[in-house]
């Protein structure tokens, strides 16, 4: 550790490199771990917002969908404030256009964590999302 | 051929997915650590690309017949393995001329595993760096393993890659080493942590071993730390990992959380042996 180094810790401006190397890490396993790459995790965050926005008024600005690990299982986590739930017949329209016999439950849990399948295959999952 | 084995031979993978980060220099001193505990061991060099294993044993030059012969069924398996002058419970089965890794298969590696696990308590492999075929025809043969790696983003990355891969494979146990830490470092947290590397990779410690430059010595001489019993802190940690491996329970600790201890203990037996202070 240089003298610089040392100073920019004390005055709290930096972190320890190990700490930096754990939260990089873990960043980039969680990735790993469920084979999507960030390019896909977005475009699977879009659609989850457009499902459940359906449903309920959210807060795009407030909601987080990001994948969290732990124990070597990666969990898909999202966290998306509800303003209001939608209208009744809005709502049974939108369980239609899903191909549902009736109207679920308007109030919906809040936080969703799906687990993902604990470790990645080695060939690429077939049910990957579909670009078009 | 030796006595029939009673209990079914510990087939143990030794892989990490980066290369260099200690595989082979494991398997050499676990291979004589273990020997050393009476157990019958034989350690198969799988790196066919780059093979090493007979360099850090020092039995380069005593190499007759190779897997490649055994397979061929061109020489019988005895014939093949190559027995350690100071320490006869070793053998290793060195690996065949690198255009082997065109036509070998998984069931190649399975056939000549089962084989030396007949005459074996201990069957040790060493594996190619990579997940690619050669890391595939190893881990066929193996029931449990041991990944190594070292405190670094890169090398931690790649164990996490191979853990998954041996996961879905159905080998277990599977137990971490961690290698090359450097306490000091560790102690200013410029390092990754021990318990941040096994936070990360969920794994069970089966060993820590410091950066030691002995270990470079004894490469350069073809004789493995456990052989000599010197005192090296490599030494000690490879030691330990053997006897883990055969359930004995030896606490780990943390270098960088020990060596506070060691400075005092040092400071006291100065004390004592000098009168002073
Ligand atoms: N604890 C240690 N302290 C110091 N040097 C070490 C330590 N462990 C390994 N090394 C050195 O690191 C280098 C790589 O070790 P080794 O050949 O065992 O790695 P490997 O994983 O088998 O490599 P490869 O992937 O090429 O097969 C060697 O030069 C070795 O001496
Ligand atoms: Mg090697």
């Amino acid at each position: 550790m240089t003298l610089f180094d040392f100073i920019q810790r004390l005055l709290g401006r930096q972190k320890p490199s190990g700490t930096m190397a754990k939260e990089r890490l873990q960043l980039v396993l969680a990735h790993d771990r469920s084979d999507l790459n960030p390019e896909l995790l977005e475009q699977m965050r879009r659609e989850i917002l457009e499902v459940v926005q359906r449903y309920v008024e959210i807060d795009i600005e407030e909601g987080d969908v990001s994948l969290e690990t732990e124990d070597r299982v990666t969990a898909l986590v999202a966290n998306l404030p509800i303003k209001r739930a939608r209208p009744l017949p809005a709502l049974v329209a939108a369980a239609a256009a899903v191909g549902m016999a009736q109207a679920p439950d308007p109030e919906a849990p809040q936080e969703l964590a799906v687990p993902l399948a604990g470790e990645p295959t080695e060939d690429p999952s077939p049910t990957a999302a579909d670009p078009d | 051929m030796d006595a029939v084995t009673s209990a079914p031979a510990r087939i143990i993978l030794i892989c990490s997915g980066k290369g260099g980060v200690g595989k082979t220099t494991l398997t050499a001193n676990l291979g004589i650590a273990l020997a050393r505990l009476g157990e019958r061991t034989v350690v198969l060099d799988a790196d066919f690309g780059l093979r090493n294993l007979d360099l850090l044993l020092g039995l380069e030059n005593r190499i007759v017949y190779t897997a490649q012969e055994v397979l061929a069924e061109t020489c019988r398996l005895e014939q093949a393995l190559v027995k350690h002058k100071q320490e006869p419970n070793l053998a290793l089965l060195p690996a065949g001329n690198p255009r082997m890794l065109e036509w070998l298969t998984p069931e190649d590696m399975q056939r000549i595993v089962a084989m030396v696990a007949e005459r074996a308590d201990y069957v040790l492999i060493d594996c190619p760096a990579g997940i690619e075929d050669g890391f595939k025809n190893a881990a066929a043969a193996a029931r449990e393993a041991i990944v190594i790696t070292t405190p670094e983003v890169s090398a931690v990355r790649d164990a996490d890659r191979v853990i998954g891969l041996l996961n879905t494979r159905g080998v277990a146990p599977v137990q971490l080493v961690l290698n090359r830490v450097r306490p000091r470092m560790m102690a200013s947290q410029e390092m990754l942590g021990v318990d941040d590397v096994t936070d990360i990779l969920a794994l069970p410690l089966v060993g820590l071993v410091v950066e030691d430059e002995q270990v470079i010595v004894s490469t350069n001489r073809g004789e493995p730390l456990t052989l000599n019993g010197n005192g090296s802190p490599a030494a000690k940690a490879y030691q330990n990992i053997a006897r883990r491996l055969r359930g004995e329970d030896i606490p780990l600790e943390d270098p960088s959380k020990a060596r506070k201890g060691l400075r005092a203990r040092l400071m006291n037996k100065i004390r004592k042996t000098t009168g002073l202070f």
